[in-house]
């Protein structure tokens, strides 16, 4: 009852390859990111906006970025905060050499040169499959990081060795930098996820995403029907850096404000990586999913006790909260295997079948 | 029937009361509100543990004793952050909306909140960590790191290592190797060791050991190799054990392996055991729980279960430092209270204080700390104050200080200190203001 679709016909190719081609998902999804850009800058606090829902949306880009390389070419990636990290740092450089720039222009440029960097170290994966290369992109994060720390050029010779977030402004409000207004950060990046989610909904369902899933399910069987797998896995790194170098540049610009090498490191290419895992791997909306799980659930098993006035030790809440996680993470890959995204595909397909199943 | 509804109304109404309750009691009117980032867990839970204790025991002896501040009752909620720079932005997000001073107790998570700080009007006050050019008050009028900056600690140092070779003159020649780690912090003092070793002429050698610092045996072998004379630990954490076992075990003299002061507490030595004796670190307060200040917090907390920690723990380095990280804060607040009375303070308020801090001898007396440390005054451009720095020594049982007050080299300090500031600065944006006019 939930989904009456009696009455709904495909007379069109284009209406049966739609994104959402059931009408009520497409209403509820386009009141859904109406609402995204207009309930949280007007009602969220300072705090919900910087902490919680603006590194929500930079983590979903790059897990959305992890999830094209990992979920849907099946190349395992480790290097995800390196290639943050390139993008971050190319940003700073950008921002403060031409200053004329638009901060969406670094944004983007920063994203071509992580691309650049991805296709660089993208090519040993014609060559080493699986975990080997996992173990190959873990070296780009090691060298990455290790450069950024040792040529004191990334950061304009700072004698600090951290990069700082300047004031920027698009149209003539401020997006980035210490004056900037959180709901203005939000909505940049809330932008930039948006369009960028677009983009690789629509690359996966194409042929550059068809292509990506057969090397995925079997490379040999790929190249035969014609599918080249220099091309195509290289085009995943690049595709996958791109987003993830965004993903940096956001972080240090309209996250922290300001960050060293520390903030790039293996634990955020593990976290994003686990996000992709938990959220759903080979699904755009899982990246969403696992982003949310991995950045909520803690500041919720934080916040939790204090709501209900539970005067706990912080050092035993955080205790708890890691042990709670843990057994959540545990629990939800034994229920489902496949990902949160797959647990939502349950729900719906019951949606659509409910009250009546046969 | 009725009756058992109306029950049952005032039932949910009191537990959906109950957990708001303290929060109003926080909101008290006749209270300062002090977030405290905290690490008593993690990889760094050593340190963040006696500390966070030290900052407990110390505003909890304000409000049993005198009943706050004089008078306003000091509220403190502690925040676990893991020595995590974002969690330690999470935790300040959500407790900067009462704050008036944030103590980010870390050097990552003061370069995250400095930009923030003059937007939030809260006080920063990294005690001696965090972004020496915030030394400058004509910059950053938000930012206080007294009683010293790392620049100030690593001359203090130079001139430490100065007096045991005999004299200044001595060093030419001498080789100081700083071990240091990979970090905008472990990376801080470098620019001064640099134009020290230029101007006195000793061959500096500079070794970065990556995060987190558990593995050193290349270092340590380019030591062997060097044979240095003296050696600067910047260290934090596993680097510090590491370091000092290393040390230990190839044989260096230990007394000549001089730690920063976030190089030299007790976690940093007893994992070493007996090969660590005699390992020296800097500081600018005295360690052990034989002040006043201890007898009082015995006397008005530990004696009737108050205390936040093992009656042993008193006097550890880490617990001293976060007693006197606390009563910086008191103090700075009580003298802005004497300007602007006896009641809950704004940040603007609170700032003022800060900068007009002035810690005398008799003062110190008075609070307990006589001899624990130096009398320091904060002005309005010179943030990191007048602050001495002195040497300790780790004897297997306990540290002492083995040296007198070291007065930094402030002449080589202070200049490139406010070149750097004017950098630094620039890139927020900010303009410098006239003290004179304040």
């Amino acid at each position: 009852m939930i989904y009456r679709e009696a009455g709904q016909f495909k007379t069109t190719y284009a209406s049966d390859q739609a994104i959402f081609p059931i009408v009520q998902d497409r209403v509820v999804v386009l009141l859904a990111i109406l609402a995204v850009f207009l309930v949280p800058p007007l009602a969220a606090n300072e705090y919900w906006l910087q902490a919680v829902l603006i590194p929500f949306l930079i983590y979903s880009l790059a897990a959305t970025g992890l999830n094209l390389l990992t979920g849907y070419a099946g190349q395992l990636s480790l290097g995800t905060g390196g290639f943050m990290a390139v993008g971050a740092y190319s940003a700073f450089k950008l921002t403060t050499a031409f200053p004329q720039i638009n901060i969406i222009g670094v944004f983007l440029i920063s994203g071509l040169i992580a691309a650049g960097v991805g296709l660089l170290f993208g090519i040993p994966s014609l060559r080493i499959k699986g975990f080997y290369l996992a173990v190959a992109t873990l070296a780009s994060q090691f060298f990455l990081i290790w450069l950024f720390n040792k040529v004191p050029w990334f950061v304009n010779y700072a004698s600090s060795g951290t990069i700082t977030a300047p004031d920027r402004a698009v149209f003539g409000v401020l997006v980035t930098g210490p004056n900037s207004t959180a709901p203005m950060r939000y909505l940049m990046a809330l932008g930039f996820v948006a369009v960028f989610a677009l983009i690789a909904k629509n690359l996966v369902r194409g042929r550059i995403g068809r292509s990506w899933m057969a090397i995925r399910d079997r490379d040999i069987a790929a190249e035969i029907i014609g599918v080249n797998p220099l091309r195509t896995k290289l085009l995943a790194f690049g595709i996958s850096s791109f987003y993830c170098g965004i993903a940096g540049a956001e972080f240090v610009f309209l996250y922290l404000g300001s960050a060293e090498t520390l903030a790039f490191d293996i634990n955020v290419s593990f976290l994003v990586l686990f996000m992709v895992i938990i959220g759903g791997l080979g699904s755009i909306l899982g990246s969403f999913l696992g982003a949310a799980f991995i950045v909520l659930v803690p500041i919720f098993l934080t916040n939790a006790p204090h709501l209900i006035g539970l005067p706990l030790p912080v050092a035993l809440l955080k205790q708890i909260e890691l042990m709670v996680f843990g057994a959540l993470i545990i629990f939800f890959l034994i229920v489902e295997p496949h990902g949160l995204a797959r647990l939502w595909q349950i729900t719906k397909e019951k949606l659509r079948l409910w009250p009546f199943p046969h | 029937m009725k009756r058992n509804v109306l029950w049952i109304f005032l039932l949910a109404g009191a537990i959906i009361a109950a957990p708001l309750a303290p929060v109003a009691l926080a909101q008290d009117k006749g209270s300062i509100y002090i977030p405290l980032l905290v690490y008593r867990t993690g990889p760094y839970a050593p340190s963040g543990i006696p500390n966070a204790n030290g900052f407990n025991d110390y505003f909890n002896l304000i409000n049993e004793r005198d009943g706050g501040i004089n008078g306003v009752k000091i509220v403190f909620e502690e925040c676990e952050m893991q020595y995590d720079t974002k969690q330690g932005v999470e935790c300040y997000e959500r407790l900067k909306g009462k704050a008036v001073v944030v103590n980010p107790f870390s050097t990552g998570i003061t370069y995250q909140l400095i930009p923030k700080a003059p937007v939030d009007k809260i006080v920063m006050h990294s005690m001696g960590y965090g972004m020496t050019a915030a030394a400058d008050g004509r910059w950053f009028a938000w930012v206080f790191n007294f009683p010293m900056t790392y620049w100030s600690q690593a001359s203090a140092f130079i001139k430490y290592v100065g007096a045991q070779e005999g004299g200044m003159d001595k060093l030419k020649g001498k080789k100081i190797v700083h071990v240091y780690h990979n970090s905008p912090y472990g990376r801080e003092a470098n620019p001064t060791l640099e134009v020290l070793a230029r101007q006195l002429g000793f061959e500096l050698t500079l070794l970065a050991v990556d995060h987190p610092g558990q593995e050193q045996k290349s270092t340590w072998l380019q030591i062997r190799r060097i044979n240095p004379d003296w050696i600067y630990l910047s260290g934090w954490g596993v680097m510090n054990q590491v370091a000092v076992k290393e040390a230990a075990a190839i044989g260096y003299k230990m007394d000549h392996l001089v730690g920063n002061w976030w190089s030299g507490s007790e976690s940093d030595v007893v994992a070493a055991g007996d090969g660590a004796k005699g390992f020296r670190s800097m500081t600018f307060h005295a360690a052990g729980p034989g002040f006043k200040v201890h007898q009082e917090i015995v006397k008005y907390l530990y004696d009737k279960g108050k205390g936040a920690q093992k009656k042993e723990a008193i006097g550890e380095v880490y617990h001293n430092r976060g007693m006197i990280n606390a009563m910086l804060n008191t103090e700075a607040i009580r003298t802005a209270m004497a300007k602007y009375g006896n009641k809950p303070l704004t940040g603007e308020q609170v700032r003022w204080g800060f900068e007009n801090l002035n810690l005398t001898e008799q003062r110190l007396e008075q609070i307990g700390m006589k001899g624990m440390m130096q009398p320091l005054r904060v002005t309005c451009e010179n943030h990191e104050s007048n602050g001495k720095a002195a040497v300790q020594q780790w004897d297997g049982k306990k540290w002492t200080l083995v040296s007198d007050w070291i007065e930094p080299m402030r002449e080589v300090v202070r200049p490139n200190l406010e070149v750097a500031a004017v950098e630094e600065a620039k890139k927020l944006g900010y303009t410098m203001r006239d003290c004179s006019k304040e």
